[in-house]
């Protein structure tokens, strides 16, 4: 057997054989490149009005036709992934870093500890995530940290919960044992024994977090407590667009296929990692 | 057995370890005194459940608490209680003074670490090695043990089990321990690489000059490997000595049962294994008196009121038993 057969490998050989993931990902590269080079790529600025062209649907000069303020569809979208990606990864790191350490701590020292974490973890489980969402972001006010904040807030427990069953599963193996015969401290074997040990559902759950979590903002943009004007969101898009669907329904479909083309693609990518990280399903 | 001489580097003193438990609690290890010399090996010796595993994990302090609680006594490693040690200095202890190899090494070692990065985590922890130094110890170390370096970067499940074993061997000896616990080492080999995980640990244990305390229950291993012998039964040692003179003499009926249940090649075919009649006694209600008292075939109506205790029958020779067997006032079947 050649040296270095990292699981790294394994996983990327088998992540290539699932078609549906590696459309998810080019997919999100995409998004990725549009959100970085937004500047260079958008025909229009995201701001930029023009009052002879006001929802005028689709045509050469403005492929995706152009809103009540005469701006440019296609330059809006590309400017809101942008937030869309950087609320999906930002909320998704707060509750993954929060949750984690919340369930790390509690599943690895168990007792009271564990209870105690757990029993906050429920609590917040029992309040609907929509209703926690919206009064932490009229609290803490719109924008776009407070958005992330909030976004990443409602998905702690679910994290936690993962975090904990993982690394009770995990705690239990003899060679945690025999790290701790070594003379490591605690806080060595949680970070580089148990925490890599549970790094394939984490990446899962994380992966379809951010499809969660970029709905989520959308879904308080078009509440309005998310991204303000005129910067823009894509379910602020749809908002926006709402008073005119049945007239320019285009200033609706195109920021709701952005936001489903990018659900949909990230949890390809979810499914696909999930099959390519459990080695128990190579067939 | 509790002299203070300089040679002794483990002295275990009225060692009480106990399970709280759902269903009561679980007296796994009950007033034991062990002394282990500087360079010796002893075989440690007792049936599953008997505690040996508890003992060795509570000479590292690493019994889960709760369940788990230390009730009573002392150990004293190179002089020191570690019953006393503050949670830095057992830390300092384990793995530096005090080593310990896995039963299945199918397990314990970490899955997504490669084997010398295991190595290097040991030696790392406990000494001010840097960089290359480091990375060059640890191949020492598995050359040691017999494994070529290029595999220094393969991971664990690339490896088999007596590989895998080997490697345990060495991230346990990286430090050069004073006291190697090897806990059912060969357990989970087959026979072949039994063989060679054993001759291993003999000839490692001359070279690196620690201090082997040896658990199985395969009396022949103890055999191969240890001059001393501790017999424990129920929680409680039972008999200790030097392989000669237990071998020689085994005097607790329960020494004797267990020599009898080892088959022998000269048996005649078809015949039943000599086995002891009954069961070990239920750790959460052990009996009054001894604890071998409700099987043993000698016994006598003092045996179910109160134990003996350990005493020395003849020269090193210790036996809780109030009727050692072979000796004036014992009796012979």
């Amino acid at each position: 057997m050649p040296a270095n057969n990292s699981m790294l490998k394994y996983t990327l050989i088998r992540l290539r054989r699932n078609y549906l993931a590696v459309l998810g990902f080019v997919v999100l590269f995409v998004l990725i490149g549009s959100a970085i080079f937004a500047e260079r790529i958008s025909p229009f600025g995201y701001a930029d009005q023009d009052y002879m062209m006001i929802r005028q649907p689709p045509s050469a000069q403005h492929l995706l036709g152009t809103d009540q303020f005469g701006r440019d569809v296609l330059s809006r979208l590309i400017y809101g992934s942008r937030i869309s990606l950087q609320v999906g990864l930002i909320a998704v790191s707060i509750s993954l870093i929060v949750g984690g350490a919340i369930g790390a701590i509690g599943g690895y020292f168990g007792g009271r500890t564990d209870s105690v974490l757990m029993r906050i973890m429920d609590v917040q489980l029992a309040i609907p995530t929509i209703l926690l969402a919206i009064v932490i972001s009229s609290a803490l006010g719109p924008g776009l940290v407070n958005l992330m904040v909030a976004v990443g807030i409602t998905s702690i427990p679910r994290f936690a919960r993962l975090m904990r069953a993982s690394v009770l599963s995990i705690k239990g193996m003899e060679f945690i044992e025999a790290a701790r015969a070594m003379g490591a401290s605690h806080m060595r074997i949680i970070l580089l024994y148990i925490l890599p040990n549970c790094a394939a559902p984490l990446i899962v759950q994380s992966t379809l977090s951010v499809a969660n979590a970029i709905l989520f903002a959308a879904t308080l943009s078009f509440l309005g407590l998310g991204i303000q004007p005129p910067f823009p969101e894509w379910g602020g898009m749809l908002s926006d667009a709402r008073p005119y669907i049945r007239d320019s329904a285009y200033l609706s479909i195109f920021p709701g296929l952005a936001i489903m083309i990018t659900i949909v693609a990230l949890n390809c990518i979810g499914d696909g990692l999930r099959d390519a990280l459990d080695p128990k399903q190579k067939r | 057995m509790t002299s203070r001489d300089t040679s002794v580097l483990l002295d275990i003193r009225d060692l009480s370890v106990r399970f709280n438990t759902d269903s009561g609690v679980v007296h796994a290890v009950n007033h034991l005194n062990l002394s282990l010399h500087r360079g010796k090996a002893l075989g440690f010796v007792g049936e599953t459940g008997a505690g040996k595993t508890t003992t060795a994990l509570a000479i590292l302090r690493l019994i889960q608490s709760p369940p788990g609680q230390i009730t009573s006594g002392e150990i004293l490693f190179e002089g020191h209680d570690i019953m006393k040690m503050t949670e830095a200095e057992k830390r300092h202890i384990r793995g530096n003074r005090i080593a310990m190899i896995f039963q299945d090494p199918m397990t314990s070692l970490n899955p997504i670490m490669t084997v010398e990065d295991q190595i290097t985590e040991m030696i790392s922890l406990h000494s001010n090695l840097m960089g290359n130094e480091v990375s060059k110890r640890a191949r020492e170390m598995l050359a040691l043990v017999g494994i070529r370096p290029e595999r220094a970067k393969d991971y664990p499940h690339q490896f088999s089990g007596g590989m895998r074993q080997r490697v345990g061997i060495a991230i346990a000896l990286a430090c050069e321990p004073a006291l190697l616990i090897a806990d059912e080492p060969t357990t989970a080999l087959d026979v072949t690489i039994q063989a060679q995980v054993l001759e291993l640990i003999k000839d490692l244990q001359s070279v690196v000059k620690t201090s082997l305390l040896l658990i199985t229950h395969d009396l022949g291993i103890v055999a191969e490997i240890c001059q001393d012998v501790a017999i424990m039964y129920a929680g409680r040692l039972v008999e200790y000595s030097d392989i000669r003179s237990l071998y020689g003499h085994p005097m607790h009926p329960y020494t004797q049962g267990l020599f009898n249940a080892v088959p022998n090649l000269d048996s005649p075919l078809g015949g039943k294994l000599a086995v002891i009649p009954g069961l070990p006694p239920d750790p959460t209600d052990l009996p009054k008196g001894c604890s071998f008292s409700p099987r043993c075939p000698y016994a006598q109506a003092v045996c179910h009121e109160k134990a003996c205790g350990m005493r020395e029958v003849a020269p090193n020779h210790f036996v809780d038993c109030y009727f050692p067997l072979g000796v004036e006032g014992g009796q012979r079947s």
